[in-house]
């Protein structure tokens, strides 16, 4: 492809091999340590399912005792199927056993470790075939009755209440939306398991269980058939229990998630090893499933200014792309995130939003970029905030994103009407069409304000990859270059949830997802 | 030719292009089906609001049975501008280096303000705004002021700990702010606050001050705080307000 924005190619994979060495970095911590969220993965996609009599999630019940009983850098796989050849039971009846107060799981007598294995894998091959099912059916449906085309309409719906969430997320297909996401209830990615069961009580968002993603699940295929375009579903797999909701949204077939370890690190204080780690596995499964992942770029512009720091975005982008394709996620999964998010009021702010949206676009040629709408200069002007978004769907179309993220008038007031919902959508449908072949007709010219600025975009955000890599990556965040936040190593939640791992450690689905079916 | 008709204060009603026409234009959603029966309840509905002549000029089928409306109608009600009295902080803010001076000069310390958003709630750049450096929109936010010691403690901060960073700090101030406040959630968190200082007695100790987009000073006066500042709230602001209050309530 001959760049538009004529960018130096040589820059382009300096950046990219910086990038490359900062994940690798990475990578070595993270393959020496697991975490109890990774360990509570495996056990869900072993089979246990289901809450105490205080409603406390069995994989937090096994996850606990195996912790207690000092066995968790041996990896919960191990323990479930050391139980599983002693009691000959399922991992759920072990679970159930062990909240029964029945077994102690870390003190049954150490079988043969060829046993141990053949049981594992065993149960884990059955939920991968399940995984690759879902694909599967995604594949048929998108064979069958088809998608809408890109960039792909995505909404949010938020209500709290699952029921209402289903009825908004019809009307939403009907009115022309390809995704929906269910926006969680504020503070869920701080708690350290995933709730069960459907919910109707949220602030701000609906709970993610596996139960609401289910409801939802057939809400769409069924709207979907109805109005014959596959129905995406998006979900959050962030916070402190990230790999759980990426298995949950594999069994339950989500086709979305926003998966950054950074957003959490940033945004929610969430400990950086803890989330790093995390991150990774649920990276994998995300990729075994066909997931498209989300990340989290866009945020960084709600707390620094998006002219000034644009840079740290693409940056961030280059990073994220390697730690996908270190947990195996290909390219075309790859929702890097940026947004449209200068102040309204900048001069040609317009020519440098399509100057970063082009960049974007022609250094990831093949990722479905997900863009984000104007939120931080979105007030009650609600009329003004509908121009704004028009100007962000212009932008949209012309550089030939991969997921809308529709920006609704009401932004800064409250979770989206209804009605936002329908004039958003027109809003995007009457600019996409009318405007379709915008980016094939018009070029730049050569070094006018578009070129100039995604050149120098580009040079900075090449010098700030060379620096985090000899900094390392966790230095950076703790000297706060990310969205001018600092957090440190040490600080924030769910440190305690990390252990090293132990010579005898395993976790099965990392052997039989990476890298994609086999 | 006849001059422009005045305004009656005591009898104000909206404008369109003539004084007294009443003109409104709304939009709404109603849960039945597009059609002429939609148009027609949206009509009577408006009516009942108190519109002289409803018009549907525009109606959408949602999907889902329901309809999209707007609207105009003339308002056949009127106010009393003339009787209007709105709770504000009713002060004249002084700007910074009044303030440094009304420190310097009346309290003689230094004032400490302990600050955070609270709860679940992560939004972190309105309270940034007002207590950090750097300020918001050219005014410089609390950290800068000379005799401010500002803590901002950042957010998701429960009301635990904020209130016991206030006591080991010896704050003479409390700040908070709340952004999210679907369903209320900001109402029972503000609550709990105010309810958790008066059962440690500390409230007659301390200014108590909430802030956030949806804050009036109405709602936080109501709530036990002694103010509430909203959008386009500024450093100089709140400053004015709980050195003032310092003195008043005699916490020198
Ligand atoms: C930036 C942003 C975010 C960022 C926050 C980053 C950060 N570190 O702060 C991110 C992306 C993380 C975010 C997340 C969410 N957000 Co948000 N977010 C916004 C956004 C776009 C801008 C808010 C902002 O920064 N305003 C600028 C500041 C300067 O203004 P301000 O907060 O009003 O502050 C001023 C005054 O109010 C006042 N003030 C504020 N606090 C205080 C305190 C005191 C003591 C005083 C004196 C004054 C004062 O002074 C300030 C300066 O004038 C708004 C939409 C909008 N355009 O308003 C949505 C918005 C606030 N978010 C919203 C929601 C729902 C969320 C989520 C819950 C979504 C979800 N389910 O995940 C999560 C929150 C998670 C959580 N645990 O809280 C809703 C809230 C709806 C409602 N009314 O309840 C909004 C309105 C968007 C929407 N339409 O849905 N968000």
């Amino acid at each position: 492809m001959v760049s538009k924005l004529n960018l130096n190619p040589e820059l382009i994979d300096s950046a990219r091999s910086a990038a490359r060495n900062i994940a690798e970095d990475v990578q070595n911590f993270i393959d020496k340590n697991t975490t109890v969220a990774v360990e509570r993965t495996v056990a869900r996609l072993m089979g246990v399912d289901g809450v105490d009599e205080v409603e406390k999630p069995l994989p937090n019940v096994l996850i606990d005792a195996i912790k207690e009983g000092g066995g968790l850098s041996t990896g919960a796989a191990f323990w479930i199927g050391n139980a599983m050849v002693n009691t000959g039971n399922s991992p759920q009846e072990i679970a159930e056993k062990v909240s029964a107060g029945q077994i102690e799981i870390t003190k049954l007598p150490i079988a043969h470790e060829d046993k141990i294995m053949e049981a594992v894998y065993k149960t884990a091959q059955e939920m991968v075939e399940k995984i690759k099912n879902n694909r599967a059916r995604r594949d048929e449906y998108l064979n069958t009755i088809g998608e809408g085309r890109k960039p792909y309409l995505y909404v949010i719906v938020a209500t709290g209440n699952i029921y209402e969430d289903v009825l908004q997320a019809q009307a939403a297909a009907k009115q022309g939306a390809d995704i929906i996401a269910v926006i969680r209830t504020t503070g869920q990615s701080l708690l350290d398991y995933v709730p069960y069961g459907p919910t109707t009580e949220g602030f701000g968002g609906t709970y993610a269980t596996q139960e609401n993603f289910k409801i939802m699940r057939k809400a769409l295929d069924q709207v979907g058939e109805e109005v014959g375009r596959y129905i995406r579903l998006c979900n959050y797999c962030s916070g402190l229990c990230m790999p759980e909701i990426a298995a949950m949204g594999a069994i339950e077939r989500l086709d979305v998630m926003l998966n950054d370890a950074l957003y959490g690190i940033l945004f929610r204080d969430i400990n950086m090893q803890r989330t790093f780690v995390d991150q990774y596995f649920s990276r994998i499964i995300n990729g075994f499933a066909g997931v498209i992942i989300n990340t989290g770029e866009d945020n960084y512009l709600t707390t620094s200014d998006a002219y000034e720091e644009a840079h740290t975005v693409l940056a961030s982008q280059f990073i994220n792309e390697q730690f996908a394709l270190k947990a195996g996620l290909p390219e075309e999964q790859m929702g890097l995130g940026h947004a449209f998010e200068m102040n309204p009021n900048l001069e040609n702010g317009f020519l440098y939003e399509l100057a970063q949206a082009q960049m974007a676009r022609e250094i990831f040629p093949k990722a479905p970029l997900k863009y984000m709408p104007p939120t931080k200069f979105m007030t009650g002007n609600i009329f003004k905030g509908h121009l704004q978004d028009a100007m962000f769907n212009l932008i949209s179309i012309w550089t030939n994103q991969g997921l809308q993220l529709l920006g609704m008038p009401t932004e800064a007031i409250h979770t989206p009407h209804l009605q936002d919902r329908m004039l958003s959508i027109e809003n995007a449908q009457y600019i996409f069409n009318n405007a379709r072949s915008i980016g094939d007709e018009v070029e730049y010219k050569k070094d006018g304000i578009i070129q100039k600025r995604a050149q120098e975009v580009l040079a900075k955000a090449e010098e700030l990859l060379k620096d985090i890599e000899k900094e390392g990556i966790f230095d950076t965040i703790e000297k706060g270059k990310f969205g001018g936040v600092k957090r440190s190593f040490t600080g924030g939640k769910g440190l305690e949830g990390v252990v090293e791992k132990d010579k005898k450690y395993f976790n099965p689905f990392i052997d039989l997802m990476l890298g994609g079916a086999k | 030719m006849k001059s422009v008709q005045k305004v009656d204060l005591t009898k104000i009603k909206p404008y369109g292009d003539t004084l007294n026409d009443g003109m409104v234009q709304m939009s709404f959603t109603l849960p039945v089906p597009y059609g002429d029966e939609a148009s027609e309840a949206a009509r009577q509905l408006a009516a009942k609001m108190g519109f002289d002549e409803p018009a549907v000029v525009y109606s959408k089928d949602l999907g889902v049975g329901y309809t999209y409306f707007v609207m105009y109608g003339k308002c056949s009600h009127t106010v009393d501008y003339t009787s209007i009295e709105v709770p504000k902080v009713s002060m004249e803010f002084m700007e910074r280096e009044e303030v440094e001076e009304y420190i310097a000069e009346n309290i003689k310390r230094d004032v400490v303000i302990v600050g955070a958003c609270t709860g679940t709630d992560a939004h972190t750049v309105g309270i940034d705004a007002i207590m950090n450096m750097k300020g918001f929109d050219g005014h410089f936010g609390l950290e800068r002021y000379k005799g401010i010691d500002a803590i901002n403690m950042g957010s998701q901060v429960s009301n635990e700990e904020l209130i016991a960073k206030a006591i080991e700090s010896k704050a003479d101030a409390i700040l908070v702010s709340q952004v999210v406040t679907q369903k209320d959630v900001h109402v029972a968190n503000l609550t709990e606050l105010v309810e958790m200082i008066e059962a440690e007695a500390l409230r007659d100790k301390l200014i108590l001050v909430c802030g956030g987009p949806r804050i009036s000073h109405d709602l936080a006066q109501e709530l036990g705080y002694d103010a509430g500042f909203g959008s386009g709230s500024y450093a100089n602001h709140v400053a004015s307000f709980v050195v003032k209050q310092i003195v008043e309530k005699n916490l020198i």
